[in-house]
């Protein structure tokens, strides 16, 4: 890759990242914090992208970010307060900025009108702000200047450095070589300011310097070498006059003269061995020897910097592909140490044998590694977060509502991949609640509340998972509505009786949909129905727990990694296949008196006073024959996702293990009821059933019969 | 012997444009993304110049030179400071922090490192 190419995309990674952080410091500006870090970081963060931006000659960006920068540096310096309007007008160009970004990763123009409302209003926010708005950065496109062929002349060029030239790490000698650079030098050295040795200050400046440069550069080069000592040395430079057109009066040029005073008439012809300036400062510290002034002492910057590193978390970047790597050997190496285990086993070794034991500690480190490399990959769920108030905000608007976005927990870490999957239901989950969720303010005062209400997001670990809720202070759930929109598009019978989690449940069937009229904010062709898929498709469960007049919380729980898996290793018709141990509620040994057969193919079983539908994997699988007796095999009572119930016949348990999931569908292709594979310690591919799936189907089958059976069995 | 160069920049972009840069130009490059990593840096280095941007959390470019200044084992070290535009009071103050020079934002690679040629001893 064309190494520009590549830091663009960093700048455009960065500019991710700034973006949030502005976000996140203007909302805790908003929210109050006077604190000047956050003022700085946010200024920051829009400083770094203008600097990007520079680069790139990104010039829409530039002068955008230069005028909302203009503001936050106001505040900063406290000519302008954070006032609520301020504050508004602040995020709405964060907005802003963040579209110009995309705009120019993507490479498309913005319309100008996106910006310049903005501009007018921050122009107007500072009195006289106006002329400064105007003030915007150019990006220039430096173009080394060309070495003009000026005719050869010649320069006296007299230098008397300060002390403070040295202690800013100039050197005169370092000088005189760039002029050297220039053309020919002659150097004449005045020494007749050194003071005796014993009143020498070794940090003064004494000396002065008398260069004659003959060159065909001009006058702009010469001055270019002195930029940086300007202010730190007294500084002649004119043109010796060509002797020949002397007495024509040739213009003498005369350039920087800053701290001495300008000679009132130019040397004709200046003396070689100028005498020392009478500007010339007076060794600083007089007549001190000692080097170590207090202020200098090595002591204040170790302590210094004592103090500061033990604030210092060090962090490296790295490639997301080195981590993937090493997350696939690691998967390798806990399988490679499953299967020694079995051949140890195998082998007939005795638990307590020198062997077996070495082989429980490398399990043991086995464990710790594959642990730590998945931390490698945890994030914390910030990132997403921050995405939210602009949702949000953008709602609100839209809806007319007024909402308070509360979040909490932003700080859980969780597997990138995850991270990444979730930010969509997440959308949508806001989406929700803001839209259908929350009412309007004329409601909300109505029923007694304020006329604001509020979405929490939060995120927690939670038994070793990720534990994501999004809870509103709305209506709650219309659950008579709710199950009139279910029987009215054919998703329950008429007479079906249905608990109130029931029908709060009935929102992620597919095809179901509340609103009225489809609005353009939730409606848009995805419903909780695509919600619940993906998060399930992570290996996710999302819950509805809602009280009417008090508002909803869904809950997202996830696994904190994609890559590996808690498993039960079953048996059933000679395959070995993994059912996810978050699935598994209990296994039993049924007895036969409890399984009523609802025709020749489905039966339930009787537990505890309820009957839940009996799945033979075999079957649903196709593997061949029904080889279940029930009686005689095991029973898995699981639980989808979605929290319906089935019990799974299987022939026998063979143990709980943590297995890597290897993706079956990106090596071979979908396959129904079978969510992955993984290797075993004997080298065999076991596959990772998909509970839901299963469970979904035979719900569906059993349904229309489980109303019949349960009034029998009661 | 290759100069070795330290670049001080929170912004990653802008510490790769400058080791884009300087590599290009055959210097050996250490990067530090703000003052303090930067001050840790010079516990184990001696580069022969210092680059550093002035907005950076934790200890900015001011800061950062006038640590650079009070520790004897540095004090000689030249530091060029970035500067976004020819902002005549950054560069003052970095001035009078003790910077050596500067060098505005957008750089020109040419102009960046004939700037560091021209302190570096």
């Amino acid at each position: 890759m064309d190494p520009m190419a590549e830091i663009r995309d960093v700048f455009f990674q960065e500019c991710e990242e700034q973006l949030a952080e502005l976000e996140a410091g203007l909302l805790r500006m908003e929210a109050g914090d006077k604190d000047a870090e956050t003022v700085n970081a946010v200024f920051r963060a829009v400083h770094s992208i203008k600097g990007g931006a520079g680069i790139f000659a990104l010039d829409g960006l530039v002068r955008f970010a230069h005028v909302f920068e203009t503001s936050l540096d106001q505040i900063r310096s406290g000519k302008l307060s954070a006032e609520p309007h301020v504050m508004a007008l602040l995020l709405r160009a964060a907005d802003a900025l963040m579209d110009l970004v995309r705009a120019a990763r993507n490479g498309e123009a913005v319309p100008e009108a996106r910006t310049q409302g903005l501009v007018v209003e921050f122009a107007g926010l500072a009195s006289g702000g106006a002329a400064e708005v105007r003030t915007v950065a150019r990006v220039q496109v430096p173009v080394a200047p060309a070495p003009q062929a000026e005719p050869r002349r010649t320069w006296i060029i007299r230098l008397t450095p300060k002390a403070s030239l040295y202690a800013k790490a100039n050197e005169t000698a370092l000088l005189l070589r760039e002029l050297s650079r220039l053309g020919e030098t002659e150097v004449d050295l005045d020494t007749s300011g050194l003071p005796d040795l014993a009143e020498l200050d070794p940090e003064g400046a004494y000396l002065c310097w008398t260069v004659t440069l003959e060159t065909d550069r001009d006058a702009g080069a010469i001055k270019e070498i002195f930029e940086f000592v300007e202010d730190d040395c007294d500084l002649e430079i004119f043109e010796r006059p060509n002797f020949n057109f002397f007495m024509e009066e040739a213009p003498v040029e005369e350039i920087v003269a800053d701290n001495s005073p300008a000679p009132a008439h130019p040397y004709a012809h200046p003396p070689v061995h100028a005498p020392v300036h009478a500007s010339l400062a007076p060794p600083p510290g007089g007549s001190e020897i000692e080097t170590n002034t207090p202020s200098l002492h090595p002591v204040d910057v170790m302590a210094a910097q004592a103090e500061t590193s033990s604030s210092v978390s060090a962090t490296i970047r790295v490639d997301l592909d080195r981590v993937d790597r090493m997350i696939d050997l690691v998967g390798e190496l806990v399988i490679t140490e499953a299967m020694l285990n079995q051949r140890v086993l195998e082998a007939g070794l005795a638990r307590t044998s020198a062997v077996a034991m070495a082989l429980e500690e490398l399990e043991a480190l086995t464990r710790e590694i594959q642990d730590s490399v998945m931390a490698i990959r945890a994030q914390p769920v910030r990132s997403v977060f921050q995405r939210m108030p602009r949702l949000v905000r953008e709602l609100a608007t839209q809806t007319g509502k007024q909402v308070r976005l509360l979040m909490e927990g932003e700080g859980t870490e969780v597997d990138k991949t995850v991270i990444e999957r979730i930010s969509d239901p997440l959308t949508h989950m806001i989406r929700n609640a803001i839209d259908h969720g929350l009412e309007s303010p004329e409601e909300r005062v109505a029923a007694g509340k304020t006329a604001e209400g509020a979405v929490r997001l939060t995120a927690l670990h939670r038994s070793g998972r990720i534990v994501i809720e999004v809870a509103d202070d709305g209506a709650g759930i219309n659950r008579p509505r709710v199950r009139a929109k279910a029987i009215e598009r054919g998703l329950v019978g008429a007479d079906a009786q249905l608990t109130d989690d029931e029908i709060d449940n009935l929102i992620f069937l597919p095809g179901f949909s509340t609103a009225a009229a489809i609005s353009d904010i939730s409606g848009r062709g995805v419903g909780m129905d695509v919600v619940r898929r993906s998060v399930q498709a992570m290996g996710g469960r999302i819950s509805i727990a809602s009280r009417p007049g008090q508002g909803s919380t869904f809950t997202l729980s996830l696994p904190l990694t994609l890559a590996v898996l808690d498993g039960m290793v079953v048996k059933t018709s000679d395959q070995t296949l993994i059912i996810p141990l978050g699935a598994v509620l209990e296994t039993l040994r049924p007895n036969a008196a409890d399984i009523y057969p609802l025709d020749n193919r489905n039966s339930v079983l009787a537990l505890r006073g309820g009957y839940v539908p009996i799945v033979d994997i075999a079957d649903v699988l196709e593997f061949g024959q029904r080889s279940t007796i029930p009686e005689q095999s095991v029973a898995l009572l699981v639980e989808s996702e979605g929290g319906s119930r089935a019990i799974l016949l299987v022939d026998e348990i063979q143990g709980q293990r943590q297995v890597v999931i290897k993706s079956i569908e990106a090596n071979y292709r979908a396959v129904y009821g079978i969510a992955a594979a993984t290797v075993m310690g004997d080298g065999r591919v076991a596959l990772i059933l998909d509970v839901d799936t299963i469970v979904s189907v035979t719900r569906e089958t059993v349904r229309t019969d489980f109303a019949r059976v349960s009034s029998q069995g009661s | 012997m290759a100069l070795t160069v330290l670049t001080v920049d929170d912004s990653r972009t802008m510490r790769d444009m400058l080791k884009h840069s300087l590599v290009a130009a055959g210097f050996r490059v250490l990067q530090a993304e703000d003052g303090i990593d930067g001050l840790e840096v010079l516990k184990t280095e001696t580069p022969d110049v210092v680059v550093t941007d002035i907005n950076m959390p934790r200890l900015d470019g001011f800061g950062f030179i006038e640590a650079v200044r009070r520790d004897v084992e540095r004090r000689s070290m030249p530091v060029l400071v970035l500067t976004t535009e020819a902002d005549a009071e950054k560069k003052s103050r970095a001035k009078a922090a003790g910077a050596t020079g500067w060098i505005v934002k957008p750089f020109d690679p040419v102009k960046l490192v004939d700037a560091i040629r021209r302190v570096a001893a």
